[in-house]
């Protein structure tokens, strides 16, 4: 019953089986090992599956893998460069406690790293409100907002 | 007693430096449970009861069992264990703990109940096997409001108990009738403070591998308490618990609800026990709504005898806890916190309480950041502010005049705690200076302006933290200790191994145990590791909850630390040929007193420790020490919130607009984490204040499970904090500190609502119920106009 498809997965082209049904994050995570990315929930809510398809963000937990073939997919895991350097809005959510647990950082940074694409000036109350699909229990947002203004000066410095 | 650690170097107590434990996850390489994979292992998925309260009739598998990839359906008669899930509270005591089978039996009492367990090759297989399943039930009467629960002729939840109640809690002092008798006013609050669901961002999830050649059984779980989890996982399935092993991987999350041991724990190891291989269930967000226990879900009821000036001298407080249908591991413990911080930071005398506590068909409630203790001080707060308003004192001077004195500590409460130590005006006037109080009118003139409702609203407090002195534990019934462990190892290199009691999911202990490392051995910050969460290595630990870690945990380490130092000089001294009296501790070395060139520093000690080649009389080989540590007393941190909100009148949207937080945490061992737990802190507070209740029919249906019914606060809903401390460090343990990981939450509820009442009181609105959302106050304003 499987489909036979091919995704770009961090520069990585992957062949596999999946069952048409197939989550995009469960293919990540169950056939590819990629465990950076999370599921925090069921309706498309908490942001922590947020992935990269074809420089896009969307939620991996909302999309099937059978819709990826043939595409390009980035995840937590291909943020930091091959030398082991950090991505700089990795850089920046450590730097300015951007985590605590940590659950929701790899979704949270995906996000961030669209929002200063898209936005790469934007103040505090429009990184909030591009943030408002992706929830954090732990850090009341303050730092990790800082860290996305960091991660945003730093990039359009470089 | 208390150290001065404002001036310690980088890496050391006091300094503000990045978490080390930060890289994993910020590269994904963080590993929770659901990210482990065991050979042959298969998933689990459970069939939960529809309906808040029925007789299960007859469980029909067979359609289940003939989907391929589904290798077993568990139910209560099948499910290999011994006993229920077990409660710590007042185990054999005046608390009625009916039986709650892993898998519900004859009866479910809530929706979520789980009546069945699907074991398949994978997660989808699981679930589909779970809707083939076909349970017959018989529906039966329900009750989901605990005052209702209560009266006559109720619902009952469990037929063998002749009520829903599950225990009272009195206390009354003796001068309190007369003191009310004689208080000049009187006046009554009613404040509900509502359920809620702790939601952290990682859903609960275990792994049970059981190895029937040696019977050793492993739990992987997502968990704060690890070991007790391992102790009920060895009598609940029957084992010894020298042959459980509980792993706690990364933890995303806990906030109390996974300080707690619950069905599918026992199940997992029970159904791997049954189909022979390992076996995994990770628990989808609409499931942890139901399946995950909730917390708060209080009524109180205040009365309050004061002087004309605003003086409390007398309280009285008649609450209802909803227990939810059955006792999990504390559940009858959550509101002997909240009995313990009736008074709050008053100076209260006179006082009579009584915390009814009632069985409802609803998840069981358990501890929720802050477990009790929010609710006594929302309750307060909203009581200081009603107090303020009827006599027409300004709400920070009415609080000012019922403070406990500095000069008055060690403090005994009326409830028999023994403050440690505050400054609580010291905390109030710097909110005060910091938030512009003074100037707050010239604001909500501004905002009237632009046709907003504007308020200020203020919220002192003090926790009771620290969980807990075993003597006082064990006079609450609580079948279990409050002491922690931690073991210092140092290596022949000089690097050091800490093994913590402790069980973080977020609050960097790695970080901090490194810090007192560095500062109390020397040892520099990154060449310590901290290790915990492996029942198989470590001696028995008690877990991370009640704002426990460093004040208990942190003192274990402490004690181990001088352990070791201590033994290490003992070695300087017989390496150097000189007495132990003579020797003086540098910070990174002993040396001969005034002789910097006679001196081992710790890590020449270290490997002189496990070479061995020449040691004292009666000294073992290798420095490495372990400690108990059972704390003396609770702490008590406090301090002042205030927040300012605007209300669109149109819509009835509140937003809060500033917010200052002023906490006294003690001695603060890293400034940046400790910000971040009062950052995350408030924020769920404001999420109690504003936006969060789950909901319940009156059938029993749970309303909000998923995140799209319960809102959990985003970024663009809150505000930017402005935080500041004082510092009054507590004299019941070495280091001065008093905890921090539940202040924020304790402190935040009351002063946004306060604010939102004084925003509305131009509208004669005196009081509010949370959460405030949009519609209820747009109803509230409705209400007051006309």
């Amino acid at each position: 019953m499987g489909e036979t498809i091919t995704v770009t997965v961090n520069g990585t082209a992957h062949t596999a089986e999946v069952e048409p049904r197939t989550l995009l994050v469960h293919f990540l995570r169950e056939q590819l090992n990629l465990t950076g990315t999370h599921i925090g929930c069921d309706t498309s809510t908490c942001g922590c599956c947020t992935v990269h398809l074809d420089g896009e963000t969307i939620l991996s937990c909302s999309t099937l893998a059978i819709q990826c073939d043939g595409r390009e997919v980035r995840t937590v895991e291909g943020l930091q460069a091959a030398d082991g350097t950090l991505h700089p809005i990795q850089q920046a959510f450590h730097e300015n406690h951007g985590l605590q647990c940590g659950y929701c950082t790899p979704g949270m940074m995906m996000a961030a790293v669209g929002i200063i694409e898209q936005q790469p000036n934007a103040s505090d109350d429009e990184i909030r409100e591009a943030l408002e699909g992706n929830l954090c229990r732990c850090t009341g947002y303050q730092n990790i907002v800082a860290s996305i203004r960091t991660a945003s000066e730093q990039m359009a410095r470089s | 007693m208390a150290v001065d650690y404002t001036t310690q170097a980088a890496g050391g107590i006091g300094d503000a430096v990045l978490r080390k434990e930060d890289r994993k996850f910020v590269t994904g390489e963080g590993r929770y449970v659901d990210d482990l994979k065991l050979p042959a292992m298969l998933h689990a998925a459970f069939v939960r009861s529809p309906f808040g309260h029925a007789r299960i009739t007859s469980i029909d598998a067979a359609a289940a069992l003939a989907l391929p990839g589904v290798h077993a359906v568990l139910t209560n008669e099948s499910l290999p264990v011994e006993t229920g899930v077990l409660s710590a509270s007042n185990p054999g005591g005046d608390v009625r703990h009916p039986e709650q089978a892993i898998l519900a039996k004859e009866f479910a009492r809530y929706v979520g109940e789980p009546v069945a367990m699907v074991i398949a090759d994978d997660r989808y297989l699981a679930r589909d096997g779970a809707d083939l399943v076909h349970v017959e039930y018989d529906p039966l009467p329900v009750v989901v409001d605990a005052e209702k629960a209560l009266e006559d002729g109720a619902p009952l939840v469990h037929a063998e108990y002749d009520s829903n109640l599950v225990k009272t809690l009195e206390h009354v002092t003796d001068g309190f009738d007369d003191a009310m008798a004689k208080a000049p006013k009187v006046l009554k609050l009613r404040v509900d403070n509502q359920r809620l669901t702790p939601t952290a961002m990682e859903t609960r999830g275990c792994i049970g591998d059981w190895q029937e050649a040696t019977g050793e059984v492993t739990l992987y779980t997502s968990t704060q308490v690890a070991h007790f989890v391992r102790t009920f996982v060895s009598i609940v399935c029957g084992t010894s618990e020298a042959k459980v092993r509980v792993v706690t991987p990364d933890v995303g999350g806990g906030f109390g609800a996974k300080l707690n041991t619950y069905r599918e724990e026992f199940a997992v190891c029970a159904a791997s026990h049954a189909v022979g291989r390992p076996v995994k269930w990770i628990e989808d967000r609409t499931e942890a709504g139901v399946a995950t226990i909730h917390g708060r879900a209080q009524v109180q009821y205040y009365e309050v005898g004061v002087t004309d000036e605003g003086k409390i001298v007398a309280l009285k407080f008649d609450a209802i806890q909803n227990n939810g249908a059955y006792n999990q591991l504390l559940t009858p413990s959550i509101s002997h916190l909240t009995l313990f911080m009736v008074p709050g930071l008053y100076d209260i005398q006179d006082i009579s309480i009584r915390i009814r506590q009632a069985f409802t068909n609803t998840t069981p409630t358990d501890a929720y950041r802050g477990a009790g203790r929010p609710e006594a001080t929302h309750g307060i707060e909203r009581l200081m502010d009603a107090i303020a308003d009827e006599l027409g004192i300004d709400a920070a001077e009415v609080r000012r005049r019922n403070f406990i004195q500095p000069e008055q500590f060690p403090y005994t409460s009326a409830t028999g705690l023994s403050y440690d130590s505050g400054s609580y005006d010291a905390n109030l006037d710097l909110a005060l200076e910091l938030s512009d109080y003074a100037t707050f009118e010239a604001r909500r003139a501004e905002s009237e302006k632009n046709g907003k409702y504007r308020g200020i609203g203020l919220s002192t407090y003090v926790e009771v933290c620290g969980l807990a002195p075993s003597a006082v534990t064990a006079a609450l019934g609580i079948g279990a200790p409050g002491w922690e462990h931690s073991t210092v190892r140092l290596h022949p290199t000089g690097k050091a191994t800490v093994i913590t009691g402790t069980s973080p999911h977020g609050q960097g202990h790695a970080t901090s145990w490194s810090q007192i490392t560095q500062t109390e051995l020397g040892i520099p910050f990154e060449d310590v590791e901290v290790i915990h969460g492996d029942t198989a290595f470590q001696p028995y630990g008690l877990g991370t909850y009640g704002s426990r870690s460093l004040a208990v945990g942190g003192i274990a380490l402490y004690r181990s630390l001088g352990k070791v130092r201590e033994k290490a000089r003992e070695l300087a001294a017989h390496l150097l040929e000189c007495s132990v009296d003579d020797m003086e501790w540098t910070g990174t070395a002993w040396q001969v007193k005034g002789s910097p060139d006679r001196s081992k520093t710790i890590q020449e000690l270290a490997y002189a420790g496990w070479t061995s080649a020449s040691l004292p009389e009666g000294i073992e080989p290798v420095l490495e020490a372990t400690t108990f540590h059972d704390p003396p007393n609770f702490t008590f941190p406090s301090g002042t919130h205030v927040c300012e909100v605007e209300i669109d009148p149109e819509t009835g949207r509140v937003t809060v607009v500033n917010y200052t937080a002023v906490d006294d945490c003690g001695n603060v061992i890293n400034p940046l984490i400790v910000d971040g737990q009062v950052h995350g802190g408030i924020i769920q507070g404001l999420g109690q204040a504003l936006f969060e209740e789950t909901v319940y029919g009156a059938d029993g249906q749970m309303l909000t499970p998923t995140l799209v019914e319960y809102l959990v606060p985003s970024a663009a809903d809150v505000p930017s904090m402005t935080l500041a401390r004082t510092v009054t460090p507590s004299p019941s343990n070495p280091l001065g500190v008093k905890g921090i990981g539940e202040a924020g939450t304790i402190g935040a509820s009351a002063a946004i609502v306060n604010a939102a009442v004084d925003a509305l009181s131009g509208l004669g609105v005196r009081h509010i119920d949370m959460p405030m959302q949009p519609a209820r106050i747009w109803n509230v304003m409705q209400e007051a106009k006309s």
